[in-house]
């Protein structure tokens, strides 16, 4: 099945933008981590293109190897076998290339820092101008809808505003590439909700790539061009369904034909990979 | 309610303070009773109990002064002496802070520098840690006099050789906390930092650093306390001219143990006003960091 999954995601990915370039290129790819009880195959002959422009999620249940797939292509683990290229060049250039910005599960805000403080830390670090720096956060934490909270601690801010800090961070440096994993998974649903409409709407104004790591059916049909369906032991990529829901969506989308089809479709992926289990 | 919370805290410590009291001059007049009664018999006087209380509270040289006498010398010492003579405790005090503080200074620049070194080198860890530990095993009444004794004899006297014992007390609790402060932060932070590859001096100032400061703080409280120890245990052993620990040592020579107590009294509410002192720094900084008062 690994074996015709890459034709597969080609055609169809480039049936929908025919310019668009592969930003991520993962070929043959596996990852085995040798632990105290022998080794694990975290990933197993991934094949998978993400091209400009896409909304990638990956889902699948726990140990699929979801999230290793991202932090492979965030330059945080090694592959073992196969080859990934990132914009062209290896993960471990494209990060030095500032080209990616991650977001993870939990805010990782600094606490000592107010959240436009935190917001500077990339900035600082790439060693942009004070005067750059304030104009990026000020574009950012608008688009967040934190406009008014620059002077805040962390603590002072809910769970949902926290973590749209930690967006507008990951944004500010205006990264080609949007790395998110479980950014909205600790959250209620309602708060889910409204985040996930603010980032299609921002992935719509940017024009930036976003690879999207969940476990909810529906945030992944609601958000996604290309839904990467996952299976674990070992990790692998069951299916690829490309969505046919167009790219202006709404909450009450999720009441369409259209889109209950689709979960629908992720849902028996989902389901028949556990049945050859 | 929150006043009345203070009141009832309040009314507890002056209760504290008042029971202390009673059993201190019950002390003084057990423990200088003997004493006394002795002096009586030798010179066939006649006693009663009242006399006897009344002398236990008034003695030259007491086993153990009441507090009103250690406060009556107290005031006579810092209120009632010019400052530069050395019959005032404020001129002592003065000489042991200013090593006090210098030794704490170079002990907190030392203990950084040595926990920055054990943090980024596995090979200084190895071969620091054990040292670091093993200095603070000796007794520092034994290493004291031949720290004093081989600085003078490269001519270094004065406020520098009691600065380095104060030093030598006070890295290590600094060393300790800061390997542990600069390893605290948690693996996210450390992996966001990789997301932006920072390097180590970015990571060190953006992330170690400002995760480390709680730890910095709780152990400059200590080291400065030891940097007081440290400072009077360098005035004992040289026959030093000037210092709480000189004052010390001239008072038991001389049995004088309400100067000794004295001594003591001033040498306890400086090492209280030094913590205090740090506190109110980590306050500062704590607000200014975001955390909540």
């Amino acid at each position: 099945m690994d074996m015709t999954v890459k034709p597969h995601l080609h055609a169809s990915a480039t049936a929908g933008d025919q310019s668009a370039r592969k930003i991520v290129s993962i070929d043959d790819l596996s990852l085995v981590f040798e632990t105290n009880d022998g080794p694990v195959n975290a990933l197993s002959h991934i094949n998978l293109d993400i091209h400009a422009g896409d909304f990638v999620s990956f889902i699948g249940p726990s140990g699929c190897g979801k999230t290793t797939l991202l932090r492979v292509i965030a330059d945080l683990e090694r592959q073992t076998a196969g080859t990934i290229e990132v914009d062209g060049t290896t993960p471990e250039d494209a990060r030095l290339n500032r080209l990616y910005g991650y977001v993870f599960q939990a805010p990782a805000l600094f606490p000592w820092r107010t959240i436009a403080g935190n917001c500077k830390v990339p900035l600082e670090i790439f060693g942009i101008s004070k005067e750059q720096q304030q104009r990026q956060i000020d574009k950012y934490l608008e688009l967040v809808g934190l406009g008014d909270f620059h002077k805040k601690f962390p603590w002072q801010l809910s769970g949902g505003m926290q973590q749209r800090a930690s967006i507008a961070r990951a944004l500010c440096f205006e990264p080609e590439l949007l790395l998110m994993d479980e950014p909205f998974g600790a959250l209620d649903e309602i708060t889910r909700d409204h985040l996930n409409l603010e980032l299609l709407k921002i992935w719509r104004e940017t024009r930036k790539t976003v690879v999207f790591v969940t476990h909810s059916i529906p945030e992944a049909v609601l958000l996604s061009t290309h839904i990467v369906v996952m299976s674990p032991r070992p990790g692998r990529i069951a299916r690829i369904i490309k969505s046919p829901l167009p790219r202006e969506r709404t909450l009450d989308d999720r009441d369409s034909p259209e889109f209950i089809a689709l979960a629908h479709e992720v849902r028996e992926a989902l389901a028949n990979d556990h049945r050859i289990n | 309610m929150f006043k009345s919370l203070r009141n009832s805290q309040a009314a507890a410590l002056s209760l504290m303070v008042a029971v202390l009291l009673v059993i201190w001059y019950i002390g003084a007049l057990w423990l200088n009773s003997d004493l006394l009664i002795n002096g009586y018999e030798r010179r066939n006087i006649d006693w009663n109990f009242s006399q006897l209380v009344a002398d236990a509270y008034s003695m030259q040289r007491p086993l153990l002064p009441t507090p009103d006498q250690i406060g009556a010398e107290l005031y006579k010492s810092i209120f009632d002496t010019r400052i530069d003579s050395k019959r005032s405790l404020v001129f002592h005090a003065g000489i042991t802070l200013s090593s006090t503080l210098l030794g704490f200074a170079l002990g907190g620049l030392l203990g950084i520098l040595l926990a920055v070194g054990i943090v980024h080198n596995r090979t200084l860890e190895r071969s620091l840690m054990p040292w670091v530990i093993t200095s603070q095993t000796i007794p520092i009444l034994a290493i004291a006099p031949m720290i004093i004794v081989v600085l003078g004899a490269l001519n270094f006297t004065g406020v520098l050789p009691k600065a380095i014992i104060s030093m030598y007390l006070s890295f290590f609790p600094v060393t300790i906390g800061m390997v542990k402060g600069l390893r605290a932060p948690d693996k996210l932070h450390m992996e966001l930092l990789a997301t932006y590859s920072a390097n180590t001096t970015q990571l060190f100032w953006k992330l170690r650093w400002p995760s480390a400061l709680p730890y910095l703080f709780a152990s400059l409280k200590i080291a400065i306390a030891a940097a007081l120890v440290g400072a009077i245990v360098g005035e004992l052993p040289t026959g030093a001219q000037g210092g709480l620990g000189a004052r010390l040592l001239s008072g038991s020579y001389y049995g004088q143990t309400v100067q000794i107590w004295a001594a003591l009294i001033v040498a306890a509410v400086l090492g209280a006003s030094l913590v205090a002192l740090v506190g109110v720094l980590e306050r500062r900084i704590n607000r200014r960091m975001g955390i909540a008062a």
